[in-house]
């Protein structure tokens, strides 16, 4: 028995279906071609950017320093050997520096133009890193040592090559007698480059040769652990309430849409409801890790309910009735057996948020949070200048070597990220459960 | 919620005989003039059925008729469900278990339940038993715990095959240990009533097998109320059978009488369409 007419196998063999069957796979080949372009520049464009931040920050990796016989001597110091704190610091540790750079560089020039000058080879934050060492180590009174201290900004982006030592004179940010010394230096193997740990030991500086992001890095965690102790209760219990508690009426759909508006509100609007209400309203301090953390928090609890929600909801309705029909009252059921259940989706939503949270700048503007901080903050309640913010303020620095100071920030705040987007992803995959 | 029908209050008092109480029988739960509504849909009509202490009532009838719905209402899970109105006097042991200062945790500690799906936490199997007793304070001290589940998991004829994985999830037994696990977890609270809404559905017959004689043997301390499709399950494990048709009891009697000699037309046409 069939339906089939006799010409039916027929049409398969025309030149017409052929044609069509050939046009179809030109298509599939233009759609294939066109996917595999645009991922083609999405990485390119990815590539470009990593490359160009990881060049740009080759050099902020390393520190040039200037190698000085520095004459400590005794009677610079009240008290010669057994000097105090107080009379250590009252010391010209300045005068010792620019002695020792003479004697290095034959003597003291006449004129006060070539001592300014010549001084300027090493940071102006060098007799202070002197003093700290002999301040940890008294006993350096009295003695004549080799110290090796970070050179200036200028004569570091000339020995890294950032500034093209060939680059026609009036171009140069020193002068013709300091390129002369550099080299004098370099002959005496008084120039070497060393890692610089100063990137991640120390903070904010003038001077970008010393400066560090370390304040920044104390100051994003504690505005971080803030915005995690507000936002994870208060939205797991606001999504808890949402998706177990609440009746379903109107009023919870009012409640609902805005949730998800306020996630798509510009940041730098709770930027300005944190000024208005934290800062004018309750006084709190401004550029504080506290206020920038509630602030971070208006911004990450909308992200952190429906993060929350979704995980709660993804608990099978079969389990809440197993706890119900053994006798399991609802905030039992709740907290038994639907927040363990949920607790993956939620962890997951919550370092998600947090690395948002991390990466923002623009409400912390807002709130104060980009003032120069010299020293990490200790509390609270200290002024703090955030990673971002730190890279923000960096890059609007004329000095040029804070171009590659920003960019060693950013890999730095990229790295944090990157890390934990990672173990999101780990605690995802390593808790998923099976039904 | 509950609409007191006639003379309840009577019925209520724990120390009054029902009117319906015959002597040979022990009623355990007493259902009059039950009616259920999801928003405006009438799911039961007029139910009233006894439940008998130690037997094993099967609810039996076409699919959607109201079976769960009725079985829902014995311990109280309707209230979960949104728009669920329940009217009519249910009585455990004289009490109604909807009377106002009930608190429905109350009741499905006395009445547990075993889902027609294998629903057990995923936690281990320990933890899966341990549950209930745990939230209600049934026991004190470790010892006493081990030996709760062990009493439990043995009753449900699963100790033999669990008693070395006490500490591996619930979730990664087979779909009959599964199953039995769930029966175990609800006796591990000591009910007087178990309801079973379909516990074999999802099971292989060897399987469906072990769990009937669990069946039989519970009975002998239990009240079992078992919702199932197979004649021949009810033939083999139930004393008396109730037919459910578009939310009314069609026919209730012993298993043998009413498959022997049912009265009701409906009934009728069910047994013969199941058997043809």
């Amino acid at each position: 028995m069939t339906d089939r007419s006799a010409g039916a196998t027929h049409r398969y063999r025309t030149a017409g279906f052929d044609a069509g069957l050939r046009r179809r796979r030109r298509r599939e080949t233009v759609l294939k071609g066109l996917g595999i372009l645009s991922i083609a520049i999405a990485i390119g464009m990815l590539v470009t950017l990593f490359g160009s931040i990881f060049w740009q920050a080759r050099t902020a990796f390393v520190q040039t320093q200037i190698g000085l016989e520095i004459d400590i001597a005794a009677e610079e110091f009240e008290g010669g050997a057994d000097a105090t704190a107080s009379a250590i610091k009252g010391a010209s540790f300045r005068g010792m520096v620019r002695d020792a750079l003479y004697d290095r560089l034959g003597g003291r020039p006449d004129s006060r133009a070539a001592r300014r000058d010549m001084g300027a080879i090493v940071s102006a934050d060098a007799p202070f890193q002197l003093m700290q060492d002999v301040l940890d180590n008294p006993d350096l009174i009295g003695q004549t040592r080799m110290f090796w201290l970070p050179a200036s900004d200028d004569v570091h982006n000339l020995v890294q090559g950032v500034i093209d030592p060939d680059t026609p004179a009036a171009d140069l940010p020193v002068g013709e007698r300091v390129m002369g010394w550099l080299e004098e230096l370099e002959a005496q193997n008084a120039i070497r480059s060393a890692f610089a740990w100063d990137l991640f030991l120390r903070s904010d500086s003038r001077d970008p040769e010393v400066a560090g992001i370390f304040a920044g890095v104390v100051g994003s965690a504690l505005m971080l652990t803030v915005t995690l102790l507000v936002s994870l209760p208060l939205g797991v219990a606001a999504a808890v309430y949402l998706e177990e508690f609440a009746p379903r009426n109107w009023f919870t759909k009012v409640i609902d849409a805005n949730i998800r508006n306020l996630a798509a509100v510009p940041s730098i609007v709770f930027g300005l409801l944190a000024l208005a209400v934290f800062i004018r309203v309750f006084g709190m301090p401004r550029s504080s890790p506290l206020v920038g953390g509630l602030a971070l928090s208006l911004l990450t609890l909308p992200t952190m309910i429906i993060a929350a929600r979704a995980a709660i909801a993804a608990v099978p309705p079969s389990l809440r009735t197993a706890a119900m029909e053994l006798g399991a009252s609802k905030m039992q059921t709740v907290t038994k057996v639907v927040l363990p259940n949920a607790l993956p989706g939620i962890l997951t939503g919550t370092i998600i948020s947090m690395a948002e949270a991390l990466g923002e700048t623009a409400p912390l503007l807002m709130i104060g949070m980009i003032a120069f901080v010299a020293d990490p903050p200790s509390g609270f309640l200290d002024p703090a200048a955030p990673l971002p913010v730190q890279i923000y303020t960096w890059s609007t620095s004329p000095e040029r070597a804070f171009a590659a100071k920003t960019a060693a920030a950013i890999i730095v705040l990229l790295l944090f990220l990157f890390l934990m987007n990672a173990l999101a992803i780990y605690l995802r995959d390593r808790l998923q459960k099976k039904w | 919620m509950v609409t007191q029908m006639e003379a309840p209050l009577e019925i209520a008092r724990p120390d009054s005989q029902p009117a319906t109480s015959r002597p040979d029988v022990e009623e355990k739960m007493i259902c009059r003039e039950v009616n259920v509504f999801y928003g405006d849909f009438h799911a039961i009509r007029n139910a009233t059925l006894d439940i008998h202490a130690r037997e094993v009532l099967a609810l039996m009838g076409p699919s959607g008729c109201g079976k769960s719905t009725f079985l829902r209402c014995l311990n109280r899970m309707n209230d979960a469900v949104e728009n669920a109105r329940v009217t009519g006097t249910i009585l455990l042991d004289g009490e109604d278990i909807y009377a106002p200062g009930i608190d429905p945790v109350h009741v499905r500690t006395r009445v547990g339940m075993v889902a027609q799906a294998p629903n057990p936490f995923p936690k281990s199997v320990y933890d899966n038993i341990a549950f209930g007793p745990r939230l209600h304070g049934f026991v004190k001290g470790r010892a006493e715990l081990d030996d709760l589940v062990e009493r439990s998991l043995r009753r449900a004829g699963l100790w033999d095959e669990v008693k070395d994985k006490l500490d591996e999830r619930g979730t990664d037994l087979s779909g009959g240990q599964q199953q039995r696990l769930c029966i175990a977890r609800a006796i591990a609270n000591d009910p007087e009533v178990l309801l079973m809404d379909e516990p074999v559905s999802s099971l292989d017959p060897n399987a469906a097998a072990v769990i009937e004689n669990l069946i039989t043997e519970l009975s002998e301390e239990y009240s079992i109320v078992l919702i199932t499709h197979s004649m021949e399950q009810t033939r083999r494990v139930t004393d008396r059978t109730a037919f459910f048709y578009l939310g009314e009891i069609a026919e209730a009697g012993p298993t043998a009488e009413v498959f022997e000699n049912p009265q009701d037309e409906r009934t009728v046409d069910f047994i013969r369409g199941a058997f043809g």
